[in-house]
C-alpha cells in the first residue's frame, strides 16, 4: 500500500522564541521535525511493516526543511519529497492543505496519508482535516490504534471520553496521537541512508498551481509578561502539619 | 455583528467553554446557538438560559455519533443560507477538526485556540499563544464569515438565567459522512482538563511507593503499574474534595498509570486552570509548557532541586504519598465536606 506522511520542521522546543524587529527569532536552536509529526511517520512506518508497501514523506517548507524530511528517512521512509516556492511565504493553514493536496495528487495519491495532531510553531491542528476536506476523503483524526480490514481502515480514535472505534473506505487521512507509541529512533544504517538521498524540489508550476489566497494573516507579534513565581516552601512538623499550612495558604490566595 | 455560536457537546454532554464562546458573542451583538445532534432539550434550554438569541437546532438520530464530515456539513450549509459574520467555536479537538472544514467549505480561514478577540470598527482583531506560549500574535482573517476557535477558560462565562426561555429553530441537518462509528470504548468518566479550574495532576512519583506490596503473581511492569494505580486514587481523592479534574505527566501515560486523555503538556493538553498541583512531577520543559495559563501552580516532589519548583507558588519538599492525603483531609475540613 501507498503511505504518505505530511510533515513540518519546527524551532525545538528547548529554543527561547522571541520577537526580533517584528520576526520570530530562536537564535542559534536547531530546527526539528515536528514533535508530532514523528507520531505521523511512526504511524505511517507501522502501516507499512503490517501490510507493505511505501512510504514518502511530503514536507512544505524551505530548503533548510530538507533535514526533516531526513529525520523520515532515516526512520525508515522510503522517500522524500519537499514542496518549496518563494510564492509560499504568507501560507495559511488552509493554504498549506491546498498545496499538501495538489502534491499528493501529484504523487499520484495514496491509500492512506498520515499527519501529526498539530505543528508547535504557530500550527493550529487543521491541516489534516482541511487537506481530507480538500481531497474528498473521510478523516479519521487523533488516532491512537488502526488496524487495515477488507480494503479499510479500523481505528481507536482517542478522545476526552475515551476511545471511538470508526473505519472508513481508502483512500483517506489519519492523524496520528502518541498513544501509537514511541516514535522509533533513527539506526545507523537508516542515518547513512538519509545522508545520500536525493530530495526532489518541486515548487508550484510543477504541481500546476498558483499560490492559495492567504486569509489569515498576523499583525503583531506580542511577548507575553513573564510570570516569574518565587516559589515559598512550605515547612512543618510533619506531613499533616505541612497539609495544614499550605491548604490555609492556597485558601487565602483565593483561587478556589 | 450576527454570530453563529457552535455549541461542543458529546452526546448532549456540553463542553462548558460553549458557553463563554456564547458570551463573547453576545458582545458583539446578536448570538445564534448552533447545536447539532440528536437529544438536545436540555442543551437548547441552556442555551437560552446562558443568553443565545436564537437557537438553531439541527437534529436527527443519523447525528448522534459526531461524524465531523456530517456535522461539517450542516454547519456550511446553514452559514450560506443564514450569512453570519462569525462563526465561533469552543477550542476542543472535535472543534478544530469541525472548524477546518467548515472553513474549507465556505472559503474562510480559521483563527484557532484564541486567548483574546476585540472589534475594531468592523474588524475582528484576534490574539493567540505560539511556541507553545513562548509568544502571542495578533490575527486578522479577510474573509468572510470570520470563523474562530476560543480557548477554554480565557473569557468570563456570562451567568445563567434559569428564567430565560425560547423555542428552538429547526434547520436541515445533512447526515452524510464517509465515516462508520463502530462503537466505543468509554472512559469512567469524560477527562477535560481544559475545561477544570483546578487540576490536581500526577507524574512517575505517582508509582514511587516502596511500602506499598503488589498482589501476588504480578510481574514488575504490572506492579508499577498497579502501585501508580493506588497513587493515582489519591490524587483522584484530592481532586474531588477540590471539585477539580485530574492530570498526568507523558511519564505517567507512557506508564501505562493513566489514560492520554489526562495528559498535561506539549504533546498532551494545554490547561488554563486557577489551581494546578503537580504531584511527583519533574516538571521538564514539555510538561511546564501545557500549564503556563494556570494562575498558582502548587508542586509536591521530594526532590528540591526538581523544576517544576521554578514555576510553583508553593511547593512541599516531601513524599507525595504522606502530603497528598493529609492535604485532601485538610481540604475536607476546611471546606466542610
Ligand atoms: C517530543 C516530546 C513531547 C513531550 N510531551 C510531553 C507532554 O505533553 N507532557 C509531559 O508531561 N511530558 C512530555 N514529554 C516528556 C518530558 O520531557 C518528561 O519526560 C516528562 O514530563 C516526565 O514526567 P514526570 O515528571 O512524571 O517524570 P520524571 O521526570 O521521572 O519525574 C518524576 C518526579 O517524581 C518525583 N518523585 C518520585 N517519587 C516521589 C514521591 N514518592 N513523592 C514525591 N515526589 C516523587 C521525583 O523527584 C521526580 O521529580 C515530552 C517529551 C518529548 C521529547
Ligand atoms: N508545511 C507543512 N508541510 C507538511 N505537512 C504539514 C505542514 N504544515 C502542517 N503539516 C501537517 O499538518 C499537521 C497539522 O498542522 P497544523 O494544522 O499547522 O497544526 C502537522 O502535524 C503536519 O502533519
Amino acid at each position: 500500500m501507498k503511505i504518505i506522511a505530511c510533515i513540518k520542521q519546527v524551532p525545538d522546543s528547548e529554543a527561547k522564541v522571541k520577537a526580533e524587529n517584528g520576526q520570530v527569532s530562536w537564535g542559534e536552536s536547531p530546527l526539528v521535525i515536528n514533535p508530532f509529526d514523528e507520531y505521523a511517520v511512526e504511524g505511517a512506518l507501522q502501516l507499512k511493516e503490517a501490510n507493505s508497501g511505501t512510504v514518502t514523506a511530503l514536507c512544505i517548507g524551505p530548503e533548510s526543511a530538507k533535514e526533516a524530511l531526513k529525520h523520515a528517512l532515516a526512520m525508515g521512509a522510503d522517500e522524500a519529497i519537499l514542496v518549496s516556492d518563494a510564492a509560499l511565504h504568507a501560507l495559511d493553514t488552509q493554504g498549506a492543505a491546498r498545496v499538501l493536496a495538489a502534491a499528493i495528487n501529484k504523487i499520484g495519491g495514496a491509500d492512506i496519508v498520515t499527519f501529526g495532531r498539530q505543528t508547535l510553531d504557530d500550527g493550529s491542528g487543521l491541516a489534516a482535516a482541511q487537506t481530507a476536506r480538500i481531497l474528498g476523503w473521510p478523516l479519521l483524526g487523533l488516532v491512537g490504534h488502526m488496524e487495515i480490514k477488507d480494503g479499510g481502515v479500523r481505528v481507536s480514535r482517542v478522545i476526552e471520553e475515551g476511545r471511538q472505534i470508526v473505519s472508513a473506505k481508502m483512500p483517506a487521512v489519519l492523524s496520528i496521537v502518541q498513544s501509537i507509541g514511541e516514535p522509533r529512533y533513527p539506526s545507523f544504517m537508516g542515518i547513512r541512508k538519509a545522508s545520500k538521498a536525493s530530495i526532489p524540489v518541486w515548487s508550484l508550476s510543477d504541481l500546476g498551481i498558483t499560490a492559495p489566497a492567504t486569509f489569515v494573516t498576523r499583525g503583531e507579534l506580542i511577548t507575553p509578561p513573564s510570570h516569574e513565581v518565587v516559589c515559598e516552601i512550605i515547612q512543618g512538623d510533619g506531613p499533616e502539619q505541612i497539609a495544614q499550612t499550605l491548604a490555609d495558604k492556597i485558601l487565602a490566595e483565593k483561587v478556589l | 455583528m450576527k454570530t453563529f455560536v457552535y455549541i461542543d457537546h458529546f452526546k448532549g454532554e456540553v463542553q462548558q467553554a460553549s458557553w463563554e464562546t456564547l458570551g463573547v458573542a453576545k458582545s458583539f451583538g446578536s448570538a445564534s446557538a448552533v447545536i447539532v445532534g440528536s437529544g438536545l432539550e436540555a442543551l437548547t434550554k441552556a442555551a437560552f438560559e446562558f443568553g443565545a438569541d436564537e437557537v438553531l437546532i439541527a437534529e436527527d438520530p443519523a447525528l448522534m455519533d459526531y461524524r465531523v464530515e456530517a456535522f461539517a456539513s450542516t454547519l456550511s450549509t446553514l452559514a450560506s443560507s443564514r450569512m453570519p459574520d462569525l462563526i465561533l467555536f469552543p477550542t476542543t479537538s472535535r472543534t478544530r477538526e469541525l472548524a477546518a472544514m467548515t472553513a474549507i467549505d465556505l472559503n474562510s480561514g480559521v483563527l484557532v485556540d484564541l486567548t483574546g478577540l476585540s472589534r475594531n470598527g468592523d474588524t475582528l482583531v484576534a490574539t493567540r499563544p505560539i511556541y507553545e506560549g513562548k509568544l502571542n500574535e495578533t490575527v486578522v482573517c479577510s474573509a468572510k464569515p470570520v470563523i474562530a476557535t476560543l480557548r477554554a477558560r480565557a473569557f468570563p462565562r456570562p451567568a445563567q438565567d434559569k428564567s430565560k426561555s425560547g423555542t428552538a429553530t429547526k434547520v436541515e441537518a445533512k447526515t452524510d459522512s464517509p465515516v462508520t462509528v463502530e462503537g466505543y470504548e468509554v472512559a469512567e468518566q469524560a477527562v477535560s482538563v481544559t475545561d477544570a479550574s483546578i487540576i490536581v495532576s500526577g507524574g512517575r512519583g505517582v508509582s514511587n511507593n516502596p511500602s506499598l506490596t503488589a498482589p501476588a503473581g504480578m510481574d514488575d511492569k504490572q506492579a508499577e503499574i498497579w502501585r501508580a494505580q493506588q497513587g493515582f486514587k489519591l490524587i483522584g481523592e484530592l481532586a474531588t474534595v477540590l471539585g477539580g479534574a485530574v492530570g498526568a505527566s507523558r511519564a505517567a501515560v507512557d506508564g501505562g498509570y493513566i489514560p492520554y486523555a489526562h495528559q498535561v503538556g506539549q504533546t498532551g493538553k494545554v490547561v488554563a486552570p486557577d489551581l494546578y498541583i503537580a504531584c511527583g512531577i519533574s516538571g521538564a520543559i514539555q510538561h511546564i509548557v501545557g500549564i503556563r495559563s494556570a494562575k498558582m501552580v502548587v508542586a509536591v516532589n521530594k526532590d528540591a532541586e526538581a523544576p517544576i519548583f521554578k514555576v510553583a507558588r508553593y511547593g512541599v519538599i516531601g513524599d507525595l504519598f504522606a502530603i497528598v492525603p493529609a492535604l485532601t483531609a485538610a481540604f475536607k475540613k476546611r471546606l466542610g465536606k
